[in-house]
This record gives C-alpha cells, structure tokens and sequence, in this order.
C-alpha cells in the first residue's frame, strides 16, 4: 500500500513539476508536510547530498525519499512515479512533431526554439557560476577557483589533443585539484 | 532488438553516472556521447529537446533521454533510455541513503565537489558555444538568442513565456522571409 501511496505522490510531483530538478522541491515540501514520511530538514539534507551525488538532482531526490520510506524497493517505486509522466508527456510530444515534421509552421517554431534553448542554458549556467563563485558573497571571492576555471578554459578550448579529451577527464581532474587546494576550506 | 535496447540503457546510465550538477551539466556529456560518439541525435536535435524538457513536466535530463530514445528504438526505446538514465542515482543513493548526511558534510567531498562545480561551469559554457553555433543560423535568430538571454537573465518570467515568444517569432519570421 505504501509502494501504491509512493507512486502515486510522485507521479503527481513528475507530472506537475515543470522545469527541471529544482522545480520538484516545493511538491516535496508538501508531501512532507501531508504524510509526514520524511521531515524538512532532511529534504534540506538532501539538496546538499544531490549536488554532490552523480545524477539529475530531481531524480535524486525522489530515490532518497523513497529509499528513507521504503528501503530499495521504495526508491524504485518513487523515481519510477517521478519518470512516468515524462515519458508519456514525451511520447506524445514526439507523435505530434513526427506528425507535422513538414509543415512549415513548426518548423518555423523551431527556428526560434533552438536559440532560445541556447539563451535559456546559458541564463543557467550564470545561475550555476553565481552558486560557484560567489556562494558567500563578493567579498569571500575565491582567486583559486578562478584560477581552476581559466586553466580548464585553456585546456578544454585551446589546447590541441587534450581539448578533445572526454569532460569526464577534467570533472575528475578538477575534483583531485579541489581536494589537494582544499579549494572549499 | 533486445540488443539494441542494451546499448541505449548502458549508454544512458553512463550519461547519468557522469552527471554531476543536475540536468545541465548534463549537456556536454550528452553532445560528447551521443552526438559525437555515437550520432543518435544532431546538436540541432538536442537544443529542441531541451526547449521542449524545459516547458513540459518533469525533470530535463529524463525528458532528454525519452526523446532519443524514442528517435532510436521506438517506445521500448525511450523506456530503455529513460531507465538508464535513472538507474545510476538509484543505486548510488540507496548505497549512500544510511550514511548519506554524513557524506556531504565529509571535508574531502566538500573540496571535490568544489572543484567540479568549476569544472561543470566551463564544460557548460562549451556546450552552449557548440550549440550557439548550429541554434544561430541568421541575424534573426541571433535577436530571439539576445532578448531571451537578457529575459531569462535579468528577469524572474517563466521558461514558458520564453519558449512560447520563440516559436511565435520563428513562425511569424519564416512566413514573412518567405514571402520577400
């Protein structure tokens, strides 16, 4: 019955949450506060955890409140509510555009689409250099971590062979360079 | 078939094991392994779909996967994508779900992951400058590029209103350039 209660929470919060990862957290705050499966400051506890855990943030945190209600099987059954409305949204998104792949107003649509998808990736990743750089403040701005980023500019943009290096590469590389700099103490 | 289907859950469960930062920085992960390596989509392909994961529900990274799935192997395609992209976070944090707090308060995941935060920020400015340069393909669409960015810069409005103002322009634009 829980397993049923479980799906049925999260397929509302995948259904409803639009935006990406982050949009879930208001749904999670409500769940919390209805069935009282897990408390606020753990949802908290979480933010922190799914940026330092692999994987897209909304689903980690439908598998760690699933895992904390019930165990393996309640993290399955959480992320599984959490996908399924995507994947039919998305399905029948896709039937539609299949559907009128030639027709010149969507294609038009398109045209516009694809730079403003650009200019709305860019407008996040600000949102994350701003969450990086000046997480306290101007005044605590850390020169190490800009230096760490001109480096990795220059190795991953100009340097012949190793720009073409996997990103994976310089995500561990950067990660071994944040422990040794102990860049955030 | 089955095969096939294999090849898009290993595929994506590698993505998402790579993932560090959320949806976005999933971005230059995507374009290295599966436009690049493996041409399942088209840099043109991957902005649509993030245009669309960011005006319809649920999370971008699983709406990504759903789509090239789908374009690859039909419905049991998307599932398989989709699956995979998610099976990595579901054993990761179950693994961790007992000491999970105590994880990212330890000093050595706190200086890691400050560095990748720096190195999540370069890899996605490359990405969009990749992007930038299939998405901008005349003045116009270097306009609708400019006004969302200051929008969704300066601005609190919705993805929504965005993504609406630019299929209205792209319409309105590709009728009218045709008719000159």
């Amino acid at each position: 019955m829980t397993y049923l209660r479980l799906f049925y929470e999260f397929f509302k919060t995948g259904l409803f949450a639009v935006g990406g990862g982050m949009a879930t957290l208001p749904f999670l705050y409500d769940i919390s506060d209805r069935t009282g499966w897990f408390t606020h400051a753990q949802l908290a506890d979480m933010v922190a955890v799914s940026e330092s855990t692999p994987g897209p943030i909304g689903v980690n945190m439908a598998t760690y409140v699933g895992f904390l209600t019930g165990g393996l099987g309640g993290a399955a059954v959480a992320t599984l509510g959490l996908i399924a409305p995507s994947i039919c949204v998305i399905l029948i998104v896709y039937a539609f555009l299949q559907k009128f792949r030639d027709s010149r107003y969507v294609n038009g649509a398109f045209y516009g689409l694809r730079p403003a998808s650009t200019a709305m990736i860019l407008a996040a990743g600000l949102l994350v250099v701003k969450a990086t750089f000046l997480a306290n403040g101007v005044a605590a701005f850390d020169w190490r971590l800009a230096a760490l980023a001109a480096v990795l500019v220059a190795l991953t943009d100009f340097v012949p062979k190793v720009k073409s290096l996997h990103p994976i590469v310089f995500i561990l590389g950067s990660a071994v360079v944040g422990v040794v700099l102990r860049l955030a103490e | 078939m089955l095969k096939e289907l294999f090849k898009l859950f290993f595929a994506f469960a590698k993505v998402g094991v790579m993932t560090f930062g959320g949806g976005y920085a999933m971005l230059p992960i995507l374009q290295r392994e599966i436009v690049e390596a493996r041409g399942w989509a088209t840099e043109e392909e991957l902005a649509d779909y993030f245009a669309i994961g960011q005006c319809t529900p649920g999370v971008i990274a699983v709406n990504t996967a759903t789509f090239i799935g789908r374009k690859k192997d039909g419905i049991p395609g998307a599932i398989a994508a989709t699956l995979g992209v998610v099976f990595p976070s579901i054993v990761i944090i179950s693994l961790l779900a007992g000491v999970i707090t105590q994880f990212s308060e330890l000093v050595w995941v706190k200086n890691a992951f400050a560095g990748i935060r720096v190195c999540v920020c370069v890899l996605i400015f490359n990405a969009v400058w990749k992007l930038g340069k299939k998405s901008i393909v005349d003045k116009y669409a270097a306009g609708i590029f400019a006004l969302v960015a200051v929008g969704a810069i300066f601005t609190d409005l919705s993805p929504v209103v965005f993504i609406l103002f630019a299929a209205v322009c792209g319409v309105v634009l590709r009728v009218l350039l045709e008719k000159s």
